[in-house]
Parts: C-alpha cells; sequence; structure tokens
C-alpha cells in the first residue's frame, strides 16, 4: 500500500505537535519524528517542510535560530514560541473537529 | 517581529536566500548521516532552487504583494473623490513646501556643518563686554594679533590655532586698473587649510611658509566657486594676478570644491596669509580677526579655555597700564575680568547667523503651526470620509480583515496623500528658499548663500511626508478601524466620538492659527513702527559715494583740500543741489565712539559717537541748525600734533549731547576734551548746535553725537543731494567724475540714503511679511477645515434636524443646534491660542520694536479675523441646515 501524503494543512499542525514534544529541532529531525511517530504511515515530502517552517516562523508561531555543528557548518533548529504554545489547542480542537465531521459523513453517508 | 524581520529580509535578500541555501545542505547532510545515500535524498529533497523561491516568497514577497495591492486600492480611492483629493493634497503641499523651505534656509545658516575634517570639534574663541554706547553686555569675537600670539603660545601643544578674520568685500583689479571688481577676502593663518583638512583642486594651498612675514607674502588662494565664475575654470588661473589695495597677489591654488570660508552668508572668493594685514600684526589697536581652533587629539575643551582665560586678562592687565589715567576703574576691571568661552564654530561663524538666527526659529515655528493646521485640516477630512466609508469597512471587518490590515490600508491612502504633496511641496521649497534670501539682500552686501538640494534637505522632506502622514492619518485610521460591523451595516449610528475628534481638531487649529496671528500681529506692528522712527535727517534725493584714496596710508603726507576740491566739482555738476563729505553716511553701519571730559563732570561708562563731517554735510543732510554755525572750509579737527603738541579744534553737538552733558542748555561756547593717551588731552569748543539724527540704527535711542571736521581721509563718502527725484541717475556720471578730478580716489560703492535706512529693517520686513503671509494661509486652512466640519455635522443630522423642523424648531434653533459645538471650539482655540501666544512673546521679545503682546489692538486683531473667518466659513452649511426640508430629509433614509 502507497504510504499517503500528509494532508493539506495539517503539516502546520503536525509541526507544531512535535516542536511542542521536543525542541529545539531542525527541519530534518521534525520531519523523520513526523514519520517515526506515525508508525511510518505517514510520508512528509521532504521540499515541502521548509516552507511550512519558515511560514509558522514568519506567523510568529515558531521561532528559529542558528546553531553551530562539531563540523563548522550550521543548522537551523525550530522551537515553539509563545504564540505557538497558545495556537496549538485550537489548531488541534479544529483538527478534532473537522476529522469527527469527515468520520461522521463517512459512517452516515 | 513578523513586520520588521519582513522589511529587514527585503532588504537582504541575498542573505536571506544563502540562509534558505545552507538551511536545505544542513537537511542533505542529515538525511547522510542517518544511513542513506547522498544521491537519494537530493532527489527526494527535489529541486532546492524550487523550494528556496518558495521560501523566500513566504519570507518577504507575501507583504511586498499586499502593500502593492494596498496602494493600487488607495489610489483608486483618491481619484473617486478628486475634490478631496486635491484639496487635501493642495494645503498640505502648501504647507510642507513651507516647511521645507523654512528647514532649507535654517539649515544653510544655522546647521549645516561646514565642509572640512571633523567640524564638530572646531571652535571659536568668544569674550563678554559691555557696549560702551549702550551699556549692555554683549558677546564679542575679534581680537588683536598680538592677543592671538599670547594665545598660541598659551596653549602650545594642546590645540591648533588659527587667525580667520571677518569676509570683506573689497575692490580688486585684473590688468587694468580700470575695471574694479568686488570680492569677498579672508585673511588665514598659515596652518588654516592644513588644520581644516582641506586638498587643493589645483595647484597648492597656503602654508605655514606664507605667513611669516608682515606684507612679506602676498599670495591667494582662490575659492572653488570664484575660480569657476571669474575663470571658468581655466587651469591658467594659476599665476594670475591681481592688485587688492596696494599690493600685487599672485593666485597660487584653488581650495577643494564646496569650502567657501567660515562665514555662512558670505562666500569668501580669495583667501589671502594674514600677514598681509601688515600694519595690524604688531598693534593691539586693531581687532581684526575671529580666533578658530581645534583642540589636539585627547586634549579636553577645558584644558584649553583655562590657560586662554589667563591669558587674556595677563595681556589685558598689561594693556591697562598704559591706558589714560583717567580712565574708569569699573570698566578696567569689566576689561580685565572678561570670560572667555569656547563657542562650537561646527557650522561655520558669521553675523549673518547671529541676526538672522531668532528671525528662522521663529518663521520655522510658524510655518511649523501653519504645517499642523493642515493636518488637522486634512484629519479632519479624512474623518469626515471615514464616515462615508462606514459600510465599506464594515464589510472587510465582517469577512475577516484584521484591525491592523484595515489602519494600513487606510495608512497608504495618507501616505499617498502626504507623499503627492511632499512632491508639489518640494517644488515649492525649490522656488521659496531662494526667494526668501532674495529678501534679505542689501545692494551693498548681498547674502551669498549655499542653498544644495542634498540628502538633508530630501531627508528632511521625506521626514515630514512620514510624520504628516501619522499626524493626519492615524487618528482617523484607528478609528475606522475600529467600527462596528453590526452598528454600521444597520446604518444610523452615529458615534459621538467621531464628532467629539472632529471638534477637538478644529480647537486645535483655531488655536494655532490664532498665535500665528498674534505673531505676526507683533511683527507688522513693529515693522511699522520702526520704519516710521524719525530719522532726523532727510532721507529722499541723496546719493551717498563711497570712496577710497589710494596712496600714502600717512595722512599728513597726503594733499590737503582734495575732498572739498572734488565736493566743489561735484556740486559744479548739472542735477546736483548740494554736495558734501563725511567719514561714512549715516546708517551705513559704521560707527566711532570715543570717550570725552568735561569739567566738573565725572567719567562715566557710556561714551558718545563721532563723526568727521565737511562744511555743507549739515545743510545737505538736512540737519537743522539750532544754535551757532556750521564748519567753514578749511578748519580741521583737534589733534595731537609732532612733540605732543595739542591743537584745539571745532565740534558740533547734537541736543542729546547738550541733554547729558549740559542739562539742556545751549552749548555754544562752551567745550569737552578728547585724548588721553600720555595723559594729553585736547579742547574742542562747542561752535555748533544742531537738531538729533539717528547715527547707526533706528532700534537705539538717539544719543549724545559729536560731529568734527573731516579732511584728507584715505577713505569717505560724499554725500550728493540731486534735484531729480531718483539720485541713481547721476550715480555713473559722478562716479566717473571722481576719479576724473584725482585718479588716485576711486568710488568703491554707491547707495542711496533711503536704501541704508530701508536696510535697517531688513530683518523686520522679512519677519513682518512672511508671517502675514502665512497668517493668510492659517487663516484659509482654518476656515476650511471649519467649514468642512460644520458640513459634515448638517450632513450627518440631517435626519434629526429634519425631525426637529417637522416638530416646529424655530430656524433660530436649528441655527444654534449646528453650530453650538463649533462656536465653542472656535472660543477655546482661541483662549489657548491667546495662552501660547503670550506666552511665546518672551522669545520674539528681542525682535520687537515698541510693541508689548498685551497691547489690546493687537489682541483684539486675531480674534476679529478669527471670528470673521469663522462666521463667511459657517454661512454655507448653516443655510443648507436652515433649509433643510423635513419631508425629503425623513424620506431619503
Amino acid at each position: 500500500m502507497a504510504k499517503p501524503d500528509i494532508l493539506q494543512g495539517s503539516l502546520d499542525l503536525l509541526i507544531l505537535k512535535i516542536l511542542s514534544r521536543r525542541a529545539p529541532l531542525h527541519g530534518y529531525a521534525i520531519m523523520s519524528g513526523i514519520v517515526e511517530i506515525s508508525g511510518e504511515v505517514l510520508r512528509v515530502e521532504e521540499g515541502s517542510i521548509y516552507p511550512a517552517l519558515h511560514r509558522l516562523e514568519e506567523e510568529g508561531w515558531i521561532k528559529a535560530q542558528w546553531i553551530s555543528k562539531e563540523n563548522g557548518r550550521r543548522s537551523r533548529v525550530y522551537q515553539l514560541s509563545a504564540a505557538g504554545r497558545k495556537r496549538l489547542p485550537v489548531e488541534e480542537n479544529r483538527w478534532t473537529a473537522v476529522s469527527a465531521a469527515i468520520h461522521q459523513v463517512l459512517k452516515l453517508a | 517581529m513578523s513586520l520588521i524581520s519582513r522589511i529587514r529580509n527585503v532588504f537582504r535578500k541575498g542573505n536571506l536566500q544563502r540562509e534558505i541555501d545552507e538551511e536545505l545542505a544542513d537537511h542533505l547532510d542529515n538525511a547522510v548521516a542517518t544511513g542513506r545515500k547522498r544521491q537519494e535524498a537530493e532527489r527526494a529533497l527535489g529541486s532546492a532552487l524550487r523550494h528556496r523561491e518558495a521560501s523566500t516568497d513566504i519570507r518577504l514577497a507575501a507583504w511586498l504583494d499586499s502593500l502593492r495591492a494596498d496602494t493600487v486600492f488607495g489610489l483608486r480611492q483618491l481619484r473617486r473623490r478628486p475634490t478631496v483629493t486635491a484639496a487635501a493634497i493642495v494645503s498640505l503641499a502648501l504647507a510642507i513646501g513651507a516647511v521645507t523651505s523654512a528647514f532649507r534656509l535654517i539649515d544653510a545658516v544655522l546647521l549645516r556643518p561646514l565642509p572640512v575634517a571633523e567640524p564638530q570639534s572646531l571652535f571659536v574663541v568668544g569674550y563678554t563686554y559691555i557696549d560702551d554706547v549702550t551699556g549692555k553686555t554683549e558677546e564679542g569675537d575679534s581680537f588683536s594679533y598680538p592677543q592671538f600670539r599670547a594665545f598660541r603660545e598659551a596653549v602650545k601643544g594642546k590645540a591648533d590655532l588659527m587667525v580667520v578674520d571677518y569676509a570683506n568685500r573689497v575692490d580688486l583689479t585684473y590688468a587694468s586698473d580700470n575695471e574694479m571688481e568686488k570680492a569677498y577676502r579672508q585673511h588665514v593663518s598659515g596652518n588654516h587649510f592644513s588644520v581644516f583638512g582641506l586638498q587643493p583642486a589645483l595647484g597648492r594651498l597656503l602654508t605655514e611658509s606664507d605667513d611669516r612675514k608682515p606684507g612679506a607674502h602676498p599670495v591667494a588662494v582662490i575659492s572653488h566657486d570664484y575660480w569657476t565664475r571669474r575663470f571658468g575654470r581655466d587651469p591658467k588661473a594659476i599665476g594670475r594676478t591681481f592688485r587688492q589695495g596696494t599690493v600685487l597677489y599672485e593666485i597660487v591654488g584653488v581650495v577643494k570644491e564646496g569650502y567657501t570660508g567660515t562665514e555662512t552668508g558670505a562666500m569668501t572668493d580669495f583667501f589671502v596669509p594674514a600677514m598681509q594685514n601688515a600694519e595690524a600684526i604688531g598693534t593691539d589697536g586693531w581687532q581684526w580677526m575671529r580666533i578658530w581652533g581645534r583642540p589636539k587629539p585627547g586634549v579636553a575643551e577645558s584644558q584649553v579655555q583655562q590657560p586662554l582665560q589667563a591669558s587674556i586678562r595677563a595681556h589685558r592687565l598689561e594693556r591697562t597700564r598704559n591706558w589714560p589715567a583717567h580712565a574708569l576703574k569699573t570698566r578696567v576691571e569689566q576689561y580685565v575680568n572678561t570670560t572667555l568661552t569656547l563657542n562650537s564654530a561646527a557650522a561655520g561663524v558669521s553675523g549673518t547667523q547671529r541676526n538672522y538666527r531668532r528671525p528662522l526659529l521663529i518663521l520655522g515655528a510658524v510655518v511649523l503651526l501653519v504645517l499642523l493646521i493642515a493636518c488637522a485640516n486634512v484629519a479632519n477630512l479624512l474623518t469626515a470620509q471615514a464616515a462615508a466609508r462606514e459600510k465599506e469597512m464594515a464589510l472587510r471587518v465582517s469577512i475577516g480583515a484584521g484591525r491592523a490590515r484595515l489602519v494600513r490600508l487606510m495608512l497608504v491612502e495618507c501616505l499617498i496623500l502626504a507623499l503627492s504633496a511632499t512632491a508639489i511641496g518640494a517644488l515649492f521649497a525649490w522656488w521659496s528658499a531662494p526667494f526668501v534670501v532674495g529678501m534679505i539682500n542689501p545692494r551693498d552686501n548681498p547674502l551669498r548663500l549655499d542653498l544644495p538640494a542634498d540628502w538633508r534637505v530630501l531627508g528632511f522632506a521625506a521626514a515630514v511626508a512620514l510624520g504628516v502622514t501619522i499626524l493626519f492619518g492615524l487618528a482617523p485610521a484607528l478609528r475606522a478601524s475600529g467600527v462596528k460591523p453590526m452598528a454600521a451595516l444597520k446604518g444610523g449610528d452615529e458615534p459621538h466620538s467621531r464628532r467629539r475628534l472632529m471638534n477637538a481638531l478644529v480647537a486645535a487649529q483655531v488655536a494655532f492659527c490664532f498665535v500665528v496671528h498674534f505673531a505676526s500681529g507683533l511683527f507688522a506692528a513693529t515693522f511699522e513702527r520702526l520704519s516710521k522712527q524719525p530719522t532726523g535727517f532727510a532721507t529722499e534725493r541723496i546719493l551717498l559715494l563711497q570712496t577710497n584714496v589710494a596712496g600714502p596710508r600717512d595722512a599728513a603726507r597726503r594733499p590737503q583740500n582734495v575732498w572739498s576740491e572734488i565736493a566743489d566739482r561735484i556740486r559744479a555738476t548739472p542735477g546736483v543741489e548740494s554736495a558734501a563729505f563725511a567719514s561714512w553716511g549715516l546708517m551705513s553701519g559704521s560707527g566711532w565712539s570715543s570717550d570725552v571730559r568735561l569739567p566738573n563732570r565725572q567719567p562715566d561708562t557710556l561714551s558718545p559717537y563721532f563723526l568727521g563731517v565737511s562744511s555743507g554735510w549739515l545743510d545737505t543732510m538736512g540737519i537743522g541748525l539750532l544754535a551757532g554755525r556750521d564748519f567753514r572750509p578749511g578748519e580741521l579737527a583737534s589733534r595731537i600734533e609732532a612733540q605732543k603738541k595739542p591743537v584745539e579744534g571745532v565740534a558740533i553737538v547734537n541736543e542729546a549731547f547738550a541733554k547729558k552733558y549740559f542739562n539742556g542748555d545751549n552749548p555754544i561756547g562752551k567745550s569737552f576734551e578728547t585724548g588721553g593717551r600720555d595723559n594729553l588731552f585736547v579742547r574742542n569748543p562747542i561752535v555748533g548746535y544742531v537738531r538729533d539724527a539717528r547715527y547707526r540704527n533706528m532700534r537705539e535711542a538717539i544719543r549724545p553725537t559729536i560731529y568734527v571736521p573731516l579732511d584728507n581721509a584715505e577713505s569717505g563718502t560724499f554725500i550728493v543731494r540731486t534735484t531729480a527725484a531718483d539720485p541713481e541717475l547721476l550715480a555713473l556720471p559722478l562716479r566717473r567724475l571722481v576719479s576724473e578730478v584725482r585718479p588716485e580716489f576711486r568710488v568703491s560703492g554707491v547707495l542711496t540714503q533711503a536704501e541704508l535706512v530701508r536696510n535697517q529693517t531688513i530683518r523686520e520686513r522679512l519677519l513682518a511679511t512672511l508671517s502675514l503671509f502665512f497668517a493668510g494661509v492659517a487663516l484659509i486652512l482654518a476656515a476650511v477645515g471649519l467649514y468642512g466640519v460644520l458640513n459634515y455635522s448638517v450632513l450627518r443630522r440631517r435626519r434629526e434636524i429634519g425631525i426637529r423642523m417637522a416638530l416646529g424648531a424655530r430656524t433660530g434653533h436649528v441655527v444654534k443646534q449646528v453650530s453650538t459645538d463649533v462656536f465653542l471650539m472656535l472660543i477655546l482655540g482661541s483662549g489657548i491660542g491667546l495662552a501660547a501666544g503670550l506666552a511665546s512673546e518672551r522669545f520674539v521679545e528681542s525682535l520687537l520694536f515698541e510693541v508689548k503682546g498685551a497691547d489690546l489692538g493687537l489682541l483684539a486683531t486675531p480674534f476679529l479675523t478669527l471670528f470673521a473667518a469663522a462666521f463667511l466659513a459657517a454661512l454655507p452649511p448653516v443655510i443648507a441646515a436652515i433649509k433643510t426640508d423635513p419631508s425629503t430629509a425623513l424620506r431619503s433614509e
């Protein structure tokens, strides 16, 4: 069975959720985290994680900073901002509501 | 954070893209680290370029894009109501133009740093002294060369000091002696150019070796501006010679572009070594220059000031030892205990600055008030507009626009208004700043001001545009964005707070307008009273020929009676009624005061004025003789001749003199003594008693004045009364005549007496004219604002008025209903304006003349003008209110 791509709009939620548990993380770690926790059911298209991160950053929900690595390169790591922490339950509730609605439609239609 | 980061991102786009690339590279590293193949990871990541673009867009372009959308929308909104837009732009443009123009002048005269190295560390030495004619404490900055030497010695190793004399307009000739030219000259020390860090544009600059022996260095450096004007930037200008006075100078270099001396208001054309002022080098009698300096690196100013203070004290103490024994003790003390200051000289130092600092700042304040009035106007217009757009705003809010977004939408619109106004205003400033400079231009000493339109002016205009946007746009924008969709869409809910805002703005406008009118009234009255001051002499039909004599400076070696010979020839010219000569013209700015000694009278600290005049001068100037006689031809002034032999000389005194020294008695036959050096005094019998005449300016009370006979001076002024109404018709023939009779006599300037008198009130005329102009502008703006507010209020309350009228309200009641608020604001605003005006009077006091702000007439004028204007402005809306037809008003909604 082909692994499903993440539903439109849910990537932001997943990023916020992952960052609320473990932070700070760089883009690759966030992506691996989503894949890992979903039991490798969800697949994140590798390139799409960065525009999503930058969008969340501009919204002010996550903060980024550069850290140096041993090999002299730098990693950009992200963590939730205060606004993001407040945003997370809102997004979670919205998702729960939507998915419950979808579930209902599937059951009753 | 996000707004700032996006603006920052716009300016660092390259940086941003590098960051994104770095992050993507890190992603691949991490993939490889977890055991994936690099190629596979790269393929999975997809095109780096695409991700980079997507991320860049997120981090900056979306913001710019919505800004663009707002701009387009704003433009469309403004175009939809062209009248309001035009009114807003024109009133703002006028005000912004005036403010920018005032800034250009203030910047050029007071603020702009000299184009030299580290101008902020330069200083000019100043001191306090007591004027011996007026008795007031003044600030001086002129020094003698010996004092400069003492100073230089005192701060050796601590500061570089230099001589820079006053920019003087002098006559010079190239090649042929017949073509006299005028140019501004400054004497400077040899270290001047190196301390200022200036480079030559051509040739070389002056150095220490050009400034060693008095009179031994006839070399000159010219300014780039002069090089351009006089020589068309011809490199052959180097090596050209010109004659100035008795010296033949060689041009050795051109200083780099932009530097035109140390005085704003006068642009120096050529610089010569201080040593070239040969006669002044050895004497303390000539106070002819300023002393500039710069502390050495690491030396504090106080470490320079203290030795200078000690030096001037020692130097002056030494000088007073030679003072006449009768010198007053208090005067000696004042002289020795002067306070020395190091004044910042970053923006140059000049008389223009001293005279125009306050007037320019006042004009700046006036135009700023006009700008605030214009802002209030536009704010009111926008608030009224916002009411009309309430439904649009409500719609936006209900489909999800955030408040910030609405504020931005409105502010973008305001910014468009402000920028258009600034563009037009800049054009206005372009024209008006030189126009104002033209107004303060006496012919014999034109103001020469560099008025560049560079980044300072542009930056100022941009800042004004932004500030103005926030001033007039923010309140209406916040108000509009705070719309309650439910109420607005239902219609009919009129928030009172909006009217309150508009009323407050009207009150502010009235207050500002009042202040401007009050100030302009003060200045106009000052100008009027000052120009009507009696002068005591005839001003019409009088021509003055300022004349220099080439040849020996020593008076004894010059031929006698030559001046009278020329005066006789002038008198014989057709069209001349009478002619005489004097040391200088009355009100020409020159003056001479000296102590006198009278028997049985304590000397005091105030000295009378002296003026050398020929016989016939009183008659030519129309100064009436009260008793005694005029000088006779050939009579000489008192003097000390060789072997210390005092020789008596006759004198004529004025009423003020008789009043002060003889209790107003007829002074004929009495005498006073002059001199005092080496304790030698000489008697001056008084032969004439004349009416008072103004000597130096229109402001001071007429002072005791002594006229003494004048002959064979090295410079003087022929005074000619003509039969024709326009004395200038004779300027050219007489000028030629003087040199024909005596080739060594040279007319260096021709003026009319009327012009000299007019020059006395240039500053007052400038202030009066400009402040009246701006008072007019302020009044129009305020009236328009008032009209707008009333009109708005009548329109909004049409239904209410309709109902009231239907219920039988009388016309008077409706009028009262509509206009009460506004007239209350008018009274409130006038009250505030009155208080502010009276409070600000202290600041303008020194510029006033026999005018007091508390003068009832001066206070009543702004009140009456404002109320008349308000009445006119209120008339149309009030009539509209009365004419409201209840049936149509009620049916319309």
